[in-house]
């Protein structure tokens, strides 16, 4: 720090607006100076064990702790690792990664059946409270379901053709409320 | 043990078989939780917009426990402490812990620079298991947890992880000035708080804006404040500049986020195709509701990707921004002595209390607004 003014003597008027005041960051950062020594302080003791932990690619390893929930697996894991070649400021890094996830669910009803579990989705999906509290709106949902299921099989016996949209729609409606 | 267990957008369930967790680094402690909540940032992975959510997660950044074995390196913190554990994973030590930036911690999160490590906040905020569980692992211990004072209420103490300093930060971000307006969008929890919060920084007049009646009702006692529903305003925007003499609101707080309602084509392009990180209806409202010069203070969650937002006007308006995941340790001992002056009282918020088998029903009622919804706890039967 003490060599900053040598280094900057050449240029007229270096520092002379300096405002130490001029700190629009208190009182959420108490700014202490720390950020001019960059990544070179004392590193907490490092967590070791053996499971897979993808790391982002703007930071030189990992960090100190980290969790251990859920390691990269399957299809999804393949995605994901594909995904982290890519800085946490590209498309690259976020889509593969929200496809993953959507892998990932699938896996997981695969994984479930596999260990001889089947899983209750309208219970996972918390239907017992909509039952108690929403009645009305159960009903109606409901209702609408198997009219546009009506609907769309006696216009799909009729004629093939444009009407699947109709239902792929509503479907992706359900799936968004729910 | 018992503990939530995520199995993609929508469906959760709460599942015995998840094994204990384990002492993986010499500062780690295994706390016994006691009370654990589910916040609107729950909600975003629920509604599957964070990426990396990975199915078998267990969420959960809002709890207290009991402390039933420490690691080797822990100091402070004593088998049988009864703490409140902040949402943020801290070691105290980096140059952003260092200055007080608690949730900008470089040593917890590997996956992503961006963001803190965060319990049970998928692996974007670190891979954390959460505590929506009877055993959470906790980093850092002597960092974080804090021992809850023997006069304080658990269910005050929950609160005071999360919503109580996150409102609180919201309108500390304000830069409130005695006799500002302040407008607060989004009645949640975080937004509740924030309003309640924006009085003790000497706001002379606090406005909250949601589209749920209930929570409006509930705002207008327990913050003390105006409450309007942007449903039947017409524009919103609008209507805050004609009620500050078309001057704007001194200090807008943006407590709502990815998953603001309002706008069909925020809500198409954001949460529908995905093509934002979310909508950013209640920023752009809150961008263009504040005055020029204003300040502009965002809690609100938003996805990494990008958001669209009128930063034309943030330029010409020359707006100040701050924005941050709330530094909670930071704030711990001022809050803790609010709550105890009364000032604050948390746990008045809680209308929903459920036993953690029930996990996949709190989701739901928090989710679709049921029951008069504001803030779920979770209590595990252990606790
Ligand atoms: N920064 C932090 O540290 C931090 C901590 C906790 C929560 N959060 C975030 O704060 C936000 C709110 O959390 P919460 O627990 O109160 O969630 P919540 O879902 O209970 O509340 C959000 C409220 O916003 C309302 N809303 C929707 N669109 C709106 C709009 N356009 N204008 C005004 N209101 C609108 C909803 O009706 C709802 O009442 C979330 O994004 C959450 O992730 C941030
Ligand atoms: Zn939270
Ligand atoms: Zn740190």
């Amino acid at each position: 720090m003490e060599n900053i003014p040598e280094q900057f003597a050449h240029i007229k008027g270096w520092g002379v607006d300096a405002d130490p005041e001029n700190e629009p960051t208190y009182p959420m950062k108490h700014y202490t100076g720390d950020d001019r020594r960059r990544m070179n302080y004392e590193r907490p003791p490092r967590q070791t064990n053996g499971i897979e932990v993808l790391h982002s690619n703007e930071r030189p390893g990992l960090t100190a702790v980290y969790g251990t929930s859920s390691p990269p697996s399957g299809l999804s894991g393949v995605i994901r690792r594909f995904a982290f070649r890519f800085s946490e400021g590209s498309f690259g890094h976020w889509l593969p990664l929200i496809l993953a996830d959507r892998v990932n669910m699938i896996e997981g009803i695969f994984d479930d059946l596999r260990h001889g579990f089947f899983p209750n989705i309208m219970a996972e999906r918390g239907w017992k409270a909509e039952w108690k509290y929403n009645k009305k709106g159960l009903a109606k949902r409901a209702l609408i379901g198997a009219l546009i299921a009506t609907a769309a099989i006696v216009l799909l016996s009729k004629n093939k053709g444009p009407k699947k949209r109709q239902l792929a729609a509503s479907d992706d409606d359900w799936l968004h409320r729910w | 043990m018992l503990a939530m267990n995520y199995r993609g957008p929508f469906r959760v369930r709460a599942d015995r078989n998840k094994p204990y967790p384990e002492i993986l680094h010499p500062n780690d402690a295994i706390v016994r939780v006691t009370r654990s909540c589910i916040c609107g940032s729950d909600l975003h992975l629920y509604h599957g917009l964070v990426p990396d959510t990975r199915v078998g997660m267990t969420f959960g950044h809002e709890f207290t426990g009991v402390v039933e074995e420490v690691g080797p390196g822990v100091q402070k913190l004593k088998v049988g402490d009864h703490v409140l554990v902040p949402f943020n994973i801290a070691c105290g030590t980096c140059p952003f812990c260092k200055q007080e930036l608690y949730g900008n911690c470089h040593e917890s999160n590997p996956e992503a620079t961006a963001v803190g490590g965060i319990f049970g906040y998928s692996h974007t905020a670190g891979g954390y298991d959460g505590g929506q569980a009877e055993y959470v692992r906790v980093p850092y211990a002597d960092v974080g947890p804090e021992v809850i004072p023997a006069w304080m209420d658990p269910d005050d103490a929950v609160l005071l992880t999360d919503v109580v300093p996150t409102g609180y930060q919201a309108a500390e971000m304000g830069g409130i000035k005695k006799g500002d307006t302040v407008v607060v969008f989004g009645a949640g929890p975080v937004g509740i708080m924030a309003a309640k919060c924006s009085w003790l920084f000497g706001a002379g007049r606090v406005i909250i804006i949601d589209q749920l009646d209930y929570r409006l009702e509930f705002a207008r006692t327990y913050a003390q404040c105006e409450a309007y529903n942007f449903r039947s305003l017409g524009d919103p925007v609008l209507f805050i500049k004609k009620t500050t003499d078309y001057f704007g609101a001194d200090v807008c707080i943006d407590a709502v986020g990815c998953e603001a309602a309002g706008s069909a084509m925020q809500t198409l392009t954001g949460r529908k195709m995905l093509l934002q990180a979310g909508s950013s209806t209640a920023l752009f409202w809150a961008i263009n509701a504040v005055k020029k010069g204003g300040i502009v203070s965002v809690v609100g969650v938003y996805g990494p990707t990008g958001n669209l937002v009128p930063i034309g006007n943030v330029l010409n308006k020359g707006l100040t921004i701050r924005a941050n995941q709330a530094s909670v340790k930071r704030l711990l001992p001022k809050l803790i002595s609010h709550v105890q002056n009364g000032y604050i009282d948390p746990k008045g918020i809680i209308t929903h209390r459920l036993p953690l088998e029930e996990v996949a029903e709190a989701y739901h009622i928090f989710s679709q607004k049921l029951d008069h919804c504001i803030k779920p706890v979770l209590v595990p039967a252990a606790a």
